[in-house]
């Protein structure tokens, strides 16, 4: 089934302690290239049929409505995954639930 | 004697406490749950704290979906007091009956201290019984209680004097302009992080100079929007 993934990522502008403190572990392990984490989400939104525009918009609205807090964060993407990659996360999914 | 409604959400923890300040104030504390479309006849909501849903997506975004929500928006748009503590404050941004949001804590811990606080506005349906300028001692506890808004936003909620209780002697979670409490234009809405319903009852409120355990300032919430609710009847 066709997955539309969303992701959301605090206000650049805005103090993100938990990237913070990611990127504090990653320079203990000695990881001395990265100067900054910062740490969004990603829904997978598994879809009953096919992907239309309708759809895509009626999910970007859910996105800036449910999903993220546009006060504080920001939608970056709504894409589509491929069938391909799809079949892989639904695999994965039910190979967790078995 | 006036019916003060308190939400129990999944994850809900402050809720009986809420009810016993209530009863403490002199009302009676009427228990509403979530999933209900109903405010069974209440004169006033307490949104309380707690982790509802887990803090799951965000803290109090779920929640602020919930049925009774729809009621509970409704009728604090037509003026009814409604005070949300913590989680509940976090319900009543996300519900966008407050502005600005709640993000994690700027230094990345849980803090748990009685805070001590300027009370910043007396024009609040839960804050008439206090004095502008009054210092109060109630306790905090939160893990994402750092108050952010946009420039404009801060502007305008400093401006109408709508910042109704600032942090004194220390920020403990990067809040703008040490931002502890809010209310709406109309101040029948207000929400704060620290928890005003664990300083009701001597004996287990904060310490005092006076005894250990004797802070009450949190009752003057309660009996504030009582006292309120008595003279409309």
């Amino acid at each position: 089934m066709p997955v539309i993934v969303v992701e959301v990522m605090p206000k650049a502008e805005l103090l993100d302690p938990a990237g913070k403190a990611v990127a504090g572990a990653l320079a203990r392990l000695g990881h001395d290239r990265f100067t900054g984490v910062r740490l969004g989400k990603r829904f997978e939104l598994t879809v009953d049929g096919v992907v239309d525009d309708a759809l895509l918009e009626q999910v970007r609205e859910i996105a800036e409505d449910l999903l993220a807090n546009t006060v504080i964060e920001d939608v970056v993407a709504v894409h589509t995954v491929d069938p391909a990659l799809a079949e892989q996360l639904s695999d994965g999914v039910a190979g967790e639930t078995r | 004697m006036p019916k003060v409604g308190v939400v129990t959400f999944p994850g809900s923890l402050d809720d009986r406490d809420a009810q016993r300040a209530v009863r403490l104030a002199g009302a009676e504390p009427v228990a509403l749950w979530h999933a209900d479309h109903d405010l069974g006849g209440v004169d006033a909501i307490v949104l309380p704290g707690g982790f509802s849903y887990g803090d799951y997506l965000r803290c109090g975004a779920i929640a602020a979906h919930a049925a009774i929500m729809s009621e509970v928006i409704a009728a604090a748009n037509d003026g009814m007091p409604v005070l949300g503590i913590c989680n509940g404050f976090q319900v009543l941004v996300e519900a966008h009956l407050l502005p600005g949001g709640l993000v994690r804590n700027d230094h990345g811990a849980f803090v748990c201290r009685d805070q001590r606080l300027r009370v910043e506005s007396t024009s609040t349906a839960w804050t008439t019984g206090f004095e502008v300028g009054q210092e109060i001692t109630i306790p905090l506890k939160n893990g994402e209680g750092g108050y952010i808004a946009d420039a404009e936003t801060i502007a305008r909620l400093e401006g109408d004097g709508r910042v109704v209780f600032r942090y004194l002697d220390v920020n403990p979670n990067g809040s703008m302009n040490d931002i502890a409490g809010i209310a709406n234009e109309r101040g029948n809405v207000v929400g704060l992080m620290p928890h005003p319903e664990h300083a009701v009852e001597p004996g287990f409120g904060p310490d005092t100079p006076a005894a250990m355990r004797s802070g009450v300032d949190g009752l003057t919430f309660f009996t504030s929007a009582v006292q309120g609710l008595l003279a409309h009847v």
